[in-house]
């Protein structure tokens, strides 16, 4: 099937630029939280980096990344092993797991929180998950984050709310504690992919989606960003990457991942498509 | 004299004592020991600590009034992220927590399990975890490496509550599902574990279950059980799969009182008013909670 470019959404577009993010990992468990994370961990695994180990989102694991939503009829898992929380948590310990998850906030230090929002603690504005694995996953292993609405109440001034994943703040550090298995791979927003590549493990901007500009990034953020030398624009998805994703996804829940569904191609003219 | 462990959900409750911290095993939405529970909701018991993977038993209990304290990695329903009593009960203010990751929550469990006083790791350093409950200490590594650590301490259950699929009236029990979870680990941290399960039997080591395999969906051992009640769709409206998946029409009505006024009032009124059996019948009886289908994520 012919591929208008005018068609690819921009979710599709993040699955990719999320995608890329396992590039070169080798054998590490890829975890994907969030329909976008988990359809990229299943096309890196499909393309560039077939070592990855994948779940099924329950217990199990798998060599064939499983079509998201509800399954045909007599669809039978095929397991490859066997992975409970029980031992997710040996894998996340041991350091052999780059996760890919969605925090509703992250500061300059990529200290990140999905906990509760407010600067009162005791009485949160708004009480979200908890820490969940955050402290324990970003201390361990490798991190990306995903943030489907790049603005300055997700990238914020000073700290996070609450700080339930650990980034580059030296104040945050115990004395004698070690941090050098904290590392923070990439952000892919909306907007832009950002990585920590900058001095002191500052934040930049890598690579801008087609028609966004460097200071549309830094006005939707709370706090300085660089410019990569290499800063290019993010690639839109090739026909082999979309055929898969389209496999991967056979109903569409890509779709309702990014308010509206916009294009990946937003400043161009969008032709009318027929509903 | 063989062993009888069986005992009714009542006279479980009645074992109970205000101010009891009670694990809750399971995980979100997940094998929560819901018959139980609810009998907690019908009971007079207050100040609890909860210690919990969080889901909606965390809500309920909050909503009741029952809950002095909450020691949590998380509190969600998953397909729906936010609990909506656990975060109505956190907004309000006042609440004492001791919020934790995930992998800490299983630590301070196995410290308590193996009798020790806390379990090194290096989760929760440089965290809001660590920075906002003061109890928590580290401590350095005597040897060469000298690193800094966090003592996670002990969680000691006073109760343990299970959901499992199989007991027998010995207090042998499996767990059938994809994920045993932690619950092996609020058994062993408890000075009493009460298990309730969809089948119970006389011998699980007998006939068509006694098989070794079979045998495998055993965690932890009967020594560690106190009482068995059989109590089946008692998981509802979470999910125990394979035998059903979570009720989420259910637990949708469940969400939706939380915006009404005097919501829980009415979701108690309608669905803990009487025993577990009239629960039953208003949620669509037995046949329908076992035909909830078991959804892939």
């Amino acid at each position: 099937m012919a591929n208008d470019q005018h068609d690819i959404t921009l979710a599709e577009l993040l699955i990719v630029a999320c995608a890329e993010g396992w590039r070169g990992d080798g054998e590490l468990l890829a975890s994907g939280i969030g329909t976008i994370p988990r359809l990229a961990a299943g096309l890196a695994k499909l393309t560039h980096s077939p070592e990855l180990l994948l779940t099924d989102g329950e217990a199990y694991l798998i060599e064939e990344p499983i079509p998201l939503g509800p399954r045909p009829e007599g669809f039978t898992l095929q397991a490859a092993g066997w992975m409970p929380f029980a031992r997710i948590f040996e894998c996340v310990w041991g350091g052999y797991r780059h996760a890919l998850t969605m925090p509703s906030q992250i500061d300059r230090y990529g200290q990140t929180n999905i906990s509760c929002l407010g600067a009162d603690y005791d009485r949160p504005k708004t009480q979200l998950l908890g820490a969940r694995g955050y402290p324990g996953n970003s201390i361990n292993h490798i991190n990306s984050y995903l943030v489907t609405s790049h603005g300055p109440r997700v990238f914020v001034k000073g700290e996070v709310d609450m700080v339930a994943g650990v980034g580059y703040n030296p104040a945050r550090r115990t004395p004698g504690m070690r941090g050098d298995f904290i590392d923070l791979r990439r952000i892919v927003t909306d907007l832009c992919v950002l990585d920590f590549e900058g001095p002191q493990h500052a934040m930049r901007v890598r690579s801008l989606h087609p028609g966004v500009h460097f200071d549309d990034v830094q006005a939707a953020t709370g706090f300085e960003l660089l410019r990569a030398p290499e800063m290019g624009v993010t690639p839109l998805p090739d026909a082999t990457q979309l055929d898969i994703i389209r496999r991967l996804d056979p109903h569409n829940l890509r779709a309702s991942a990014l308010r509206n569904n916009p294009p990946a191609l937003r400043a161009a003219p969008r032709a009318e498509v027929p509903a | 004299m063989a062993l009888n462990k069986q005992l009714g959900a009542q006279d479980l409750v009645a074992q109970l004592r205000d101010g009891m911290t009670i694990g809750i095993g399971g995980w979100g939405p997940r094998r929560k020991p819901m018959a139980l529970v609810r009998e907690i909701l019908r009971s007079d018991l207050k100040d609890l600590t909860i210690v919990t993977y969080g889901g909606p038993e965390v809500g309920m209990l909050c909503a009741a009034g029952k809950v002095r304290k909450l020691v949590f990695g998380f509190v969600s329903l998953d397909a729906i992220p936010l609990e909506p009593y656990f975060r109505r009960a956190r907004e309000a203010g006042g609440m004492d927590i001791c919020e934790l990751d995930e992998g800490m929550l299983q630590w301070g469990l196995r410290a308590a399990a193996m009798r020790l006083p806390f379990l090194p790791t290096r989760v929760g350093l440089a965290s809001d975890v660590h920075a906002r409950y003061p109890d928590f200490k580290t401590i350095s590594s005597p040897y060469a490496d000298g690193e800094t650590l966090l003592a996670m301490p002990a969680l000691h259950l006073d109760v343990a509550l299970l959901h499992v699929d199989q007991c027998d009236r010995l207090g042998n029990s499996r767990i059938l599902g994809p994920d045993p979870y932690f619950d092996d680990l609020f058994a062993r941290a408890a000075k009493r574990c009460y298990v309730s399960c969809e089948q119970l039997h006389e011998r699980l080591d007998l006939g068509e279950h006694g098989s070794t395999d079979a045998a495998r969906a055993n965690s932890f051992e009967r020594y560690l059980v106190t009482g068995v009640v059989h109590a089946p769709g008692g998981a509802h409206p979470t999910s125990c799969a394979p035998h059903y998946g979570w009720d989420m029409k259910h637990l949708k009505q469940y969400c939706a009182s939380a915006e009404q006024e005097n919501g829980w009032q009415a979701y108690a009124n309608d669905y803990l008013a009487g025993g577990e059996s009239d629960y039953q019948a208003r949620v669509g009886g037995a046949a329908h909670i076992g035909s909830l289908p078991v959804t892939a994520i």
